[in-house]
């Protein structure tokens, strides 16, 4: 038959050779190959004593952001709301009162903040959605756990370590979004 | 009746009694330390690491198995025969447990003035002992694969039970030529006469060849396991088993395998000999004498258990037809070659 290309290799159909019928080199040189397979260097990771690093757009889990006098950024405008393809986010927005400027930025903020995990497919567009830098998606994933409802996460366990009364775990969770520090 | 009750050597009786526990004993837990360093082998010779989370570096994964094999729900199916459906992995394990009666363990000890041999049975035909057990291992796979009332069940179970009898045939006729080297079935003289001259393999080196692809079929070993791979495949005979009963089928299978590699080392590879050790000037060792002994057999065997699971990892298995024409067409011819080549040599060298 013609062949269709000029990259045709034929088919080697020789009948065997006795050395080849005895199966036993064959096996033997195919058992020294495994043999050696004992020395190289085997490339699993101990999970969790070592990981593998993320890349530093990995949408992980999300944070609710705070400014640097440490208050909320968050208005409970609800693009993300709008923006989330699975619908996972829900809020309840409150008027900010008179003593508590130190608290929340604008003089709206989101008195309940809830996000289901279980719903939630880390797509980021709740982070591109927002207009005040208030969510992002940080490198941690949501762990396991052995009831629905408990990954259904409110706004205390999303928001960011408050910078006023916890500086390290405030730099640590945002890690490489700090804003570059300008020579004041 | 007292009189007669009091001829039983009772020493005897509790010595035998003891050896029998600890031999169980000993080989349920090789055999369950093998399953473990099954998957550590086939992990290491796959470029990653075996189970290494249960216990230090994994080796509580056995007990971790038969505590889920323990837990789970035992079903059994409405249309089979439940005797039958029951009887099927007793038999299995039974006859897998039974061939480690008439294998010498070790030499003699010495405990309470009384001098105990290593072996539960010094019967004078140890070799046909355990073929004939071995035969008996085919009811414990027959019995389980038509009990289940499972079509597939049935054509697994069969297909294992003539890959078992076809590959029996090859391994008596290859030991009939060691028996003319040897002169004796029982495995006590074997060893003994091993340790006096040549281990059995250089005098045999092709019937060690076909004894060893035989034990890999009978053991249901790659490149023969069919019937293994059709249980993932299809059904095979332990389809409709599950928790303790699947166990023993799985158990069985490597108690087998213990089994087989202690007997190729004791019938080719000189039992509990030490290479190149002069056990008659150290016998003032005594009871260390022994150990030594048992060691070098537990080496033995463990090599050979390396490499059932070193040639497990290593070749795909045979089909069914390619499996039957190696065995009646290639194994028979060579090892009635070999056994008349044997007989001639004896004849030739040693009857002048």
């Amino acid at each position: 038959m013609q062949a269709l290309t000029n990259r045709v290799k034929e088919v080697d159909r020789k009948p065997l050779s006795f050395m080849e019928k005895m199966y036993l080199p064959a096996i033997l040189k195919g058992m020294f190959i495994t043999f050696s397979h004992i020395f190289k260097k085997k490339p699993t990771i101990n999970y969790p004593e070592k990981t593998r690093p993320f890349s530093p757009v990995f949408r992980g889990m999300q944070i609710l952001n705070r400014d640097e006098e440490g208050r909320e950024n968050c208005t409970a405008c609800g693009l993300c709301a709008v923006a989330c393809p699975a619908e996972a986010i829900t809020m309840e927005a409150a008027e900010r009162q008179a003593g508590e400027e130190h608290l929340y930025r604008e003089e709206k903020y989101a008195a309940k903040y809830e996000i289901n995990m279980l719903r939630c497919i880390f797509c980021g567009l709740c982070e591109e959605a927002c207009p005040k830098d208030a969510i992002y998606l940080s490198e941690s994933f949501a762990p396991a756990d052995y009831q629905r409802k408990q990954f259904v996460y409110n706004k205390s366990e999303l928001l960011i370590p408050n910078p006023k009364e916890d500086p390290e775990a405030y730099k640590k969770a945002l890690g490489n979004r700090a804003k570059p520090t300008t020579n004041a | 009746m007292t009189t007669t009750f009091l001829l039983i050597d009772l020493p005897l009786i509790l010595e035998k009694f003891v050896l029998i526990l600890v031999v169980v004993m000993a080989s349920l837990g090789i055999a369950m330390y093998t399953t473990f360093a099954e998957r550590k082998v086939a992990a290491i010779l796959q470029d990653r690491r075996g189970p290494n989370r249960a216990g230090p570096f994994g080796i509580l994964q056995p007990l971790a198995d038969g505590m889920k094999l323990f837990f789970k729900e035992e079903i059994i199916p409405n249309f089979s025969s439940k005797a039958l459906f029951v009887l099927g992995p007793g038999l299995a394990m039974l006859t897998a447990i039974m061939t480690s009666a008439v294998i010498p363990w070790g030499d003699k000890v010495h405990f309470f003035n009384r001098d105990i041999s290593l072996q539960i049975a010094d019967i004078n035909i140890g070799i046909l002992y355990i073929f004939g057990v071995l035969s008996l291992g085919v009811y414990g796979i027959m019995i389980g694969s038509w009990a289940s009332n499972n079509k597939f069940s049935l054509l697994g179970g069969l297909r294992a039970a003539s890959q078992i009898i076809s590959y029996e045939l090859a391994m008596g006729i290859s030991l009939i030529a060691l028996l003319m080297i040897t002169g004796t079935l029982s495995l006590k003289e074997m060893v003994v006469q091993q340790q006096n001259g040549y281990w059995n393999i250089v005098l045999q080196p092709l019937g060690f060849i076909i004894f060893l692809v035989c034990s890999f079929a009978e053991c249901n070993r790659t490149p023969f396991d069919l019937p293994e791979a059709e249980n993932e495949l299809i059904g095979g005979y332990h389809t409709e088993y599950s928790s303790m009963k699947l166990g023993f089928y799985l158990f069985s299978e490597y108690i087998n395998m213990f089994i087989s590699s202690v007997v190729m080392s004791t019938l080719f590879f000189g039992g509990y000999d030490v290479p190149f050790f002069d056990e008659a000037a150290h016998a003032d060792w005594g009871n260390w004498l022994a150990l030594i002994g048992i060691a070098a057999l537990m080496i033995k065997a463990v090599c050979f258990i390396f490499l059932f699971m070193w040639v497990r990892w290593t070749i795909p298995r045979f089909r069914y037809d390619q499996l039957m024409h190696l065995g009646w067409r290639v194994l028979i011819p060579l090892a009635l070659f070999n056994m008349l080549v044997t007989g001639g040599v004896i004849l030739y060298f040693f009857n002048k």
